[in-house]
Order: C-alpha cells, then structure tokens, then sequence
C-alpha cells in the first residue's frame, strides 16, 4: 500500500558564503546540492549522513525555516510561502521539529507547562482550561507526570527534557515532525526510551517524521525508508534492511561496515582520507576521492540517482540497474 | 603481569560519593574498555588514578602502576608518570589543543619534557610520530595550527604526543565520540595498530558497547559509581550476566530480524545524592527482589575472569560450588 504524499521536497540547493579570516576572501559552501526526496504521511523516512554532509540544512529547507536557492518545496500539494508571511506562520503548526540538545530548545525561565502550552497560545487553540487539560493530556502522552509540569528544564533529566520537547512539538498536533539528531545527545539506555516513544507517539498521532542521524542503527529502528547523503546529495535510497544487507552505493557500504557491534570483530572498510569539506566539492563524483573502487569516470562525471529494482535508489557509475535485476 | 592495579578506589566530591570500590587490573600490552552512562564513573577512576581531580575530591584506596603507588604520590613522581608511563587522551581534541602554538611546536613539548629532546632532533622525532599515526604530509602539519586540521587529523595529532612520552598505558577517554563514524572507524583502527607495534596497554572509556567489544580484551561495565561486571569481551557478550549489561545490549537497535519494541532500561541513573540503598540498580531492575534493597551485593565470580556484582549471581555462584 502506498501511503498520500505529503511533502515533496525537488532539486534543492543551498550554498551559503563562508569567510575564511578578517580578510579571507569569501568562499562559496554548497551545503545541499541538488537533492529530491517525499515524506508520506504517517511514515518515517531516516537521514544519515556525516557532519558537514547537509542533512540538518535540508531538515530546516523542509521546514520552510530556509528558503533553497533552488529547487522546490510543496507540502500537501501547495508551494511552500516564503519564511516570516502570514501563510508559512499558519503552516508552522503543521509541522514541528525537535532538535538535538533538549536544554538549548527549552527556556530555562519558564516552567515546562507553560512552555507545552505556548504553541496553543500562539496559534490560538482552545481557552484556559481546555488549554491546561491538552498540556496535561500530552504531557501524560509522553511519558510524563501532570506534577512534572510544573518543574523546570534544569531539573529535569536529559530523557525528561526530549519528552517535554516533543510533547511540545505535538501540541498543535502536527502532520510532519522533522527530528534533528534527537537522541545522539542522550544515554544509550535513554535512547531506546525515546525511540520507542517517536514509534508510539506516530501510531497514534499519524504525523510523517522526517528522522536526520549518523546512526544507522537508530535509523533502521524507526524508519521505513532512508536515505543516505554525502556532500549535499543523496548517494543511496531504500528500505533500511535490504540497504543494510546489500548496500550498493560504496560509501553506503563503509558506513554499514563502520557499525560498531558487540561481539562481531570481522574486517570492516576503513575509509581513506578526511571526512569530505563543503567548501572544496570534488569534482565528479563527490565521494570520490575517498571511494576504494573509483575509476577515471567518477573524477569527470558525476552520478544521477538511478531507480534500482526493489524501490532502490543508487548514484554511483559502477552500480548497474541491470546487473542486480539478473542477480535478483 | 599486572602494569596497574587498582584496589578499593573511592571518591568522594564534597563528601558526595562518586566512585565507589573499584578493583581492576591493567596488564602489561592489554586492552582494557570501560563502558557505562554518563557520571558512571568510568573517567573519574583513571582522573583519581593520574590525580588529576580538583582539590575538592576526596580520593581513597591504592592505584599501584608496577608495585609503586600513585595515591598521594609527590608531584615530581606524577610528573614523570602522567604523559610519560601513563599517556591520556580525550574526547574533543580541538580543546586539549593549544590553538596558538604550531602543532609540531606542541608534540615537541612534550618530546622535552619526556625525552629532554630539544631542536631538530625533536622536530625529526615528531614528524616520525606524525607519520606513525598516519597524518599525511606529516613535514608540512608540524606547522599547522589545530584549527587547520580536522577533528580526526587533530585526534591522530593528540595521539602522536600521547605517544611522545613512549607510554607503557594510554588511557583513551572516548576517544571516538566527537567522530563520524567512518572517522571513528579509522581510530580505532589506528589504535589497534599502535597497540601491536608498541607493546603499550591501553585502557578505552566509552559508552559504547560496540566500540569496547571491538578493542578490548577485557571490558568494565559500570554503574552509578561501580563496576557491575567484568568479563573478557567474548565472555560479557556471549554471557551477559548483570541485569544492567543485558539492559544496554537489549537497547541497543538490532542490524537485522523483525522491528519490535526497543528493551529499553525504565527509569534513569540515580543521582549521586540520592543513592538507593543496597544495589543502585534495582529501582530500574525487572529482576530485582527484597534482598537487592538490604545491602550492596559483592562481586560473585561466575567463571574464569567473569564477576558480577549482583544478588542473582551470587546465587549461582553458590550452587556452581
């Protein structure tokens, strides 16, 4: 079953302007560079990538928080209005994001009650008492006690804060909610508790989730499909377990080996080279310079993400539709 | 052959305990990982051990590194220890650093310090450490400054002047955390190679299951100021016998099979000030019964170089004897 779209993001772009000193001369930083990808509603789609490969930038394009250079954003079928218009405003309930540091994301001045119940003041849902029975019933939601509400971000634990982050987040009962590294920042026990929380609260409230990480582990966990970026575009894109079992894309394949996993110890790739600089794009193929298997083409001419059998999407000169459909 | 051997440490800061009995071996060229939450206790220990905590901390017990003793030592002792037989490195590079000083300049501070090298002996010294740890174009870093490097050059640079001092012990305090993971990949891989060629031991701290049990020999699971378990790496994975431990390893996404429901651990770790009595664990332990609420259960040996610190295994001890 294919579920409705609700978010079709084409083409983007995002270069920004970084000076390198007081006087350095300005250097161009594509961050995202030509990059598609649809959210459907209800589901979750995972993006991994390294620091620096774009994946928060294209997060806060999806959100209508930056405008791309170009390409476009649609969201249920109508364009994305410019940020700061009357129009984005009304969409912002619509769609959420929680970010990786709960402590940054809260003020600590205000308790956590009234920073749940913002959302309904500022778009306006329900009175006073409706309003205060919503905070407790989201705060219950996640995980938390009505009395916690009355607490303060600092006296909560790191856990505590992400559940107050989302419940905010869910107030306006959003249909997208794009997690931003949610839970690199907290204890591997911890995790699995968010996790489970993100499957649970999709289940019931049927937002889509657009889940940025560098882990793959997470990733598979939560998602239903992923895509895997570098260097501002997406080099592989499918469904996590056949992405984990055969990754075709080589740079897929790294990150997949660099997993660490209790008790296994067979070999894993080890990647030559810096993680790739924005600012100093290589030619081609992006990953190419680090690519154990490049060729002469993939310095010259840079791959299209092709549509594999399986619903697999792959850019890379050397992984051949048709190959894997005779394997297949 | 034990290099370090740790017995009975405690700290307390302001008279709020923070590590608690810790017993653990370092043998000479082994690879011991130290696994656990934040405020576990894993970095303190070896903070206590190098008496590197701040006068506030109370530290009690022995840390001997070859039958002589750390705790209390005179600071010339520790001097020649800390960045000569023990070498430590941490988690974010860029601020172990000195932003200011070239990086050549640095590694041959330490090279002066340890090995009273001084001029271009020292600056040959410190492009073979370079080239060791596989910084390219090694000649040319020793006049970068920090900020020109990435974050996986800089932690190889902080590893080369961890190495400068010819260390018998490098204690590794999430030497991967602040990494990408292909980066992380690459450390470790190096500190794999390094171990071999040297002959060094090293001691890695990390939250990481996966990261230890690719590393180490013999892994450390701490909890709320204690080790709850040790094992050698295959041991503690085959057989995880704490119910903390089968809690991390049960958190952790699987790679493969159906997607259920994460295990995940109840609760959170108990603050410092408001220690459960008896086992720290057992507010969040499914398997937790009145006798874990009466006193801390002691270390039970369940096999060869496996304890546990928990009620349930001390019951199997018993009926394996």
């Amino acid at each position: 079953m294919r579920a409705a779209t609700l978010l079709e993001a084409r083409d983007l772009v995002r270069r920004y302007v970084m000076r390198r000193g007081l006087l350095g001369r300005s250097v161009p930083v594509t961050a995202v560079a030509g990059l598609s990808l649809t959210l459907h509603r209800g589901r979750t789609l995972g993006l991994v990538g390294e620091s620096g490969c774009g994946k928060s930038t294209t997060g806060r394009m999806v959100l209508g928080l930056e405008m791309p250079d170009a390409g476009s954003v649609a969201f249920e079928g109508r364009p994305m209005p410019p940020p700061g218009t009357a129009a984005w405003r009304a969409l912002r309930a619509r769609m959420q994001m929680v970010f990786q540091d709960p402590l940054g994301a809260l003020d600590r001045r205000m308790t956590v009650a009234a920073q749940v119940a913002e959302p309904l003041d500022i778009h306006g849902v329900g009175g006073a008492a409706e309003r205060a029975d919503r905070v407790e019933a989201l705060l219950r939601n996640v995980g938390l006690r009505p009395d916690q509400g009355a607490r303060y971000p600092h006296e909560l634990s790191g856990g505590q804060r992400q559940r107050v982050v989302l419940a905010r987040a869910l107030a306006t009962s959003p249909a997208m909610l794009v997690c931003d590294e949610p839970i690199s920042a907290l204890d591997v026990s911890i995790q699995a508790q968010v996790m489970n929380l993100l499957v649970e609260l999709q289940a019931e409230h049927g937002m889509a989730l657009l889940f940025i990480s560098h882990d793959l582990r997470a990733v598979r966990q939560v998602s239903e499909r992923v895509a895997v970026m570098y260097l501002g575009t997406i080099v592989e894109e499918g469904e996590p377990d056949a992405l984990l079992r055969d990754a075709r894309h080589p740079y897929t394949q790294a990150l997949v080996s660099a997993i660490p996993h209790p008790g296994r110890s067979d070999g894993r790739i080890v990647l030559q080279g810096d993680p790739p600089n924005p600012a100093a794009r290589p030619s081609g193929c992006p990953f190419h310079p680090r690519c154990p298997v490049a060729v002469a083409r993939c310095a010259q001419e840079a791959p299209v993400l092709r549509d594999h059998p399986g619903g697999r999407r792959v850019a890379c000169h050397l992984a051949d539709p048709a190959a894997f459909a005779e394997a297949a | 052959m034990t290099l370090v051997a740790i017995r009975g440490l405690s700290v307390a800061f302001d008279g709020i305990p923070a590590l608690r009995e810790v017993d653990l071996d370092v043998p000479r060229g082994g690879a011991v990982g130290m696994v656990g939450e934040s405020g576990c206790g894993k970095s303190v220990t070896w903070l206590a051990a190098l008496g590197l905590l701040p006068g506030r901390a109370t530290v009690t017990g022995s840390v001997a590194l070859d039958g002589q003793e750390l705790l209390g030592a005179q600071g010339a002792t520790l001097d020649r220890v800390r960045g000569g037989r023990v070498a430590m490195i941490f988690q974010d590079p860029a601020s172990s650093l000195n932003p200011v000083h070239r990086l050549g300049t640095q590694v041959a501070e330490a090279l002066r310090l340890h090995r009273g090298m001084v001029g271009t002996a020292a600056r040959a010294e410190a492009k073979r450490l370079f080239d060791q740890v596989g910084i390219p174009d090694a000649a040319r870093r020793l006049d970068a400054y920090p900020h020109e490097l990435s974050g996986g050059q800089n932690q190889r640079v902080m590893i080369a002047m961890a190495l400068a001092g010819q260390p018998e012990l490098l204690v590794a305090d999430e030497p991967t955390t602040a990494l990408d993971v292909t980066i992380q990949a690459q450390i470790l891989d190096l500190l794999n190679r390094l171990r071999r060629e040297t002959g060094m031991a090293l001691v890695l701290i990390s939250h990481d299951l996966g990261v230890v049990s690719e590393t180490c020999e013999e892994v450390a699971v701490m909890y709320a100021g204690r080790i709850v378990e040790q094992a050698p790496a295959e041991a503690l994975f085959a057989n995880p016998s704490h119910p903390y431990t089968r809690g991390l390893l049960a958190a952790l996404p699987p790679l493969d099979g159906p997607r259920q429901k994460l295990a995940a651990i109840p609760g959170g770790v108990p603050e410092p000030w408001a220690m459960p009595r008896g086992c720290a664990f057992a507010p969040r332990c499914a398997r937790r019964t009145p006798a874990c609420e009466v006193a801390v259960p002691s270390h039970a040996r369940i096999a060869e170089r496996h304890s546990v610190a928990c009620v349930l295994a001390e019951a199997r001890e018993l009926v394996a004897a």
